[in-house]
């Protein structure tokens, strides 16, 4: 961020506005899907403790869901006929969301259920694990060839005067509110308010009547949704021009930095996160870019976000909004 | 029995490496073993002598190493780290640029063994202690995404150094086995050309086995001897419950630091010998698959052991030659066997295009994975099923029997 601005004041005039302004607005949306990716992450560790490294195996599957069910079965749209193409994507694209966050409690129970109370370093190695299997099937599923969703934006632009943006560019941003406000919502409702207890007190909210392992799989199954939706969109045209395909899964591991700029436990921080890192990337992308900035290499807005994260983990070691903790002797 | 063997009359002999004669001569025994086995003198095991088998328990070797590394820093120390793959990567690059040839494209000196595999220990110790005051300030899950961040930084790092990595996909060579003096024609030794050796017919790969074991058996009295001196101690005092030691008065961030520059040094040499190995690896073979591996390595032999770790490496290395065999034996059943056995293992596996089966023997047939993709899904499944089922690893399935039979014929 602090890059981009020094540039810009640097070269000045129309060119640098448009520039900037498509680097900005293309950050948002890419900042987005991380903000989905971390919202999600920031779930379900508040909930069991539990960092999921399997959360892009989760996402890329969740696009190839939707991948199929679109354009290979065409599974809610047969039936209604009668709907425009946009809502019949969106009917199938909603349908994959629910089985995947159906994937993520088959994975609660299976796997991560038996892991509650065992040391750190087994429950990260079991989301790795967890991230290996799903990625080895989501991999074989897709096939040799990355598969397209069939969105009906495809490679549509909205030219905005100084920056042109993307529809699918757009309706990121519409989902990823309406999600903020859907999660922003559940936490004031009956299990929203149960799970809230659960991460704050899990012992003193089982006293009260809260079922623990019904709060466990609820925030895998809402955690994997969201997985979901950012693979999906992660899979749409600015992001990637074939659809989903076997390297998709790890752009979840750039939602990694998000969370811990945020701070592990914060939702406000995880989205905040979400979006320092996705304009950061997109900033680096733009202005580090060039054959005077050559001597990076390649892939340079890749590894950003982890520089970002690095730089924040030096001045505050429990990310911006995460509460430090407590240690007793 | 010969006498007590658990009655210690002094501080010195509890402390010992091997405190049981039981130990001892099993250690002795286990070691004899593994040095007699490119021999093929050992009934049963005389297959280990082929040079496909050489080449695994080579390669056992090299993980071996490293992974005693992590178990310094995550089974003593309790840092757990993601980023051991960086550090092999350090290793092997110091490695290729001080032994490597002398190009025109490439950095190299070309100087001997004796040289660059201390150095290659050496500068991934460095680097490790460099990059351990930032680590110190972070614990637990947020140490787990740093070093997992230091993967990929290190990552980009080796892509866009073409002069030190050969660049990204393209890779460069890396210095060999052979023991030199200084930069002579005809080295001393070398350990990866067949024949006579000290007056025995052996192939390269026996050679080079022999000389990986040595260094493993140095780095396994280094791991374990460590547990039993005032460093080793502080490390497992930090791992139980690092307030309580510094309030007894170990230097928390004095000895993390060590414990990463330690770890790293193992690493180092890991990847130095890794590269000399294989011959020619690119930048993107350092990736956090490879540090997965040795985490897993770690949690499948039994976290905090030197035992476990030595078990993990043989257990993960040697697994995907299983699994393909495996699949070998099971396709070779379904298409010339009959009866039973043949339709089980047409369940699991399709030879013709439309055929079900989870494993496919064709390339781009389906359903069905391919081979590495069977093995991928498998060493996942199996990390799971450790984790869950027995977390205590090969180690703890060990110590189980041992309490068997302990005090067989009776359960208690």
């Amino acid at each position: 961020m602090i890059f981009g601005i020094l540039t810009f004041a640097q070269a000045g005039g129309q060119d640098a506005v448009e520039k900037f302004a498509n680097a900005t607005s293309s950050g948002i949306a890419l900042g987005a899907i991380y903000a989905l990716l971390a919202l999600g992450l920031v779930l379900i560790y508040k909930a069991t403790q539990v960092l999921n490294f399997a959360h892009g195996a989760i996402a890329a599957l969740g696009a190839f869901f939707a991948a199929y069910l679109a354009t290979v079965i065409n599974f809610p749209g047969r039936y209604v006929t009668f709907a425009p193409t946009t809502v019949q994507w969106i009917l199938s694209a909603l349908v994959a969301v629910v089985i995947t966050a159906a994937v993520g409690l088959l994975l609660e129970r299976l796997a991560i259920r038996p892991m509650i109370g065992e040391p750190l370093f087994s429950v990260v190695m079991i989301t790795i694990a967890l991230d290996i299997v799903i990625r080895t099937i989501t991999n074989d599923l897709i096939g040799a060839n990355p598969r397209p969703l069939g969105d009906p934006w495809g490679a549509d632009v909205i030219d905005l005067g100084p920056a042109v943006i993307a529809k699918s560019e757009v309706a990121t941003v519409i989902v990823t509110i309406i999600c903020l406000v859907g999660i922003a919502l559940f936490f004031r409702s009956r299990y929203g308010i149960a799970m809230r207890a659960t991460a704050f007190d899990q012992e003193a909210a089982m006293a009260q009547g809260i079922s623990a392992g019904r709060i466990f799989a609820m925030a895998w199954a809402i955690g994997a949704g969201l997985a979901a939706i950012a693979g999906i969109f992660s899979s749409l045209f600015p992001r990637s021009s074939v659809g989903v395909g076997t390297t998709t899964a790890f752009f979840a591991f750039r939602a990694l930095p998000a969370i811990v700029i945020g701070g592990l436990d914060s939702i406000t921080g995880a989205v905040l996160g979400g979006f320092i890192v996705g304009l950061a990337e997109s900033y680096a992308g733009t202005y580090l870019a060039g054959p005077s900035w050559s001597f990076l290499g390649l892939g340079f807005s890749g590894v950003m976000p982890y520089i970002v994260m690095l730089i924040v983990l030096l001045v505050r070691p429990y990310g911006l909004f995460g509460t430090e903790e407590i240690r007793r002797v | 029995m010969r006498d007590r063997p658990r009655l210690f009359v002094t501080y010195s002999s509890e402390m010992s490496l091997l405190p049981t004669w039981t130990q001892k001569t099993a250690a002795l025994i286990f070691l004899a073993v593994l040095a007699l086995v490119p021999f093929g003198v050992i009934p049963g095991l005389g297959f280990l002598s082929d040079n496909d088998w050489m080449k695994i328990l080579s390669r056992v070797a090299i993980f071996a190493i490293g992974a005693l590394g992590l178990h310094i820093l995550s089974g003593l120390a309790g840092q757990v780290s993601l980023g051991h793959a960086f550090f092999v990567a350090v290793g092997a690059y110091t490695a290729a640029v001080l032994g490597g040839e002398t190009g025109t494209s490439h950095w190299g000196l070309g100087l001997p063994i004796w040289i660059w595999l201390p150095a290659a220990g050496a500068v991934a110790a460095a680097i490790g202690a460099l990059i351990a005051p930032t680590a110190v300030r972070v614990r637990g899950i947020y140490l787990a995404i740093v070093t997992l961040g230091l993967v990929f930084i290190g990552e980009w790092i080796f892509r866009s150094l073409p002069s030190l990595t050969g660049g990204a996909q393209a890779g460069r060579k890396f210095p060999g086995f052979e023991i030199r003096l200084w930069k002579e024609e005809v080295p001393l030794l070398d350990p990866t050309a067949d024949g006579s050796w000290f007056g025995v017919e052996m192939t390269g790969e026996a050679k080079t086995y022999l000389l990986l074991l040595v260094l493993v058996v140095l780095a396994v009295v280094v791991a374990k001897n460590l547990q039993r001196t005032r460093v080793g101690r502080a490390f497992m005092s930090i791992r139980d419950r690092d307030i309580a030691a510094e309030v007894m008065g170990v230097a928390d961030a004095r000895y993390k630091l060590m414990a990463f520059a330690l770890s790293s040094a193992f690493a180092g040499v890991s990847g130095a010998v890794l590269g000399a190995f294989v011959g020619r690896l690119v930048p993107e073979g350092f990736s956090l698959i490879l540090s997965v591996e040795f985490v897993a390595i770690l949690l499948i032999g039994g976290i905090g052991t030197v035992t476990g770790t030595l078990l993990g490496a043989a257990f993960v290395v040697i697994l995907p030659r299983l699994v393909q065999d495996f699949t070998g034996l099971l396709a070779s059943t379904a298409e010339t066997g009959s009866g039973i056995p043949a339709s089980i293992a047409g369940v699991f596996v399709s030879t013709s295009n439309g055929d079900f089966g989870i494993v496919s023997t064709l390339p781009g047939t389906s359903p069905g994975l391919n081979i590495a993709q069977f093995n991928l899904l498998l060493y996942g499944l199996l990390l799971i099923g450790f984790l869950i089922f027995e977390p205590l690893g090969l180690y703890g399935i060990w110590i189980r029997i041992r309490n068997y039979w302990k005090s067989w014929p009776f359960t208690y």
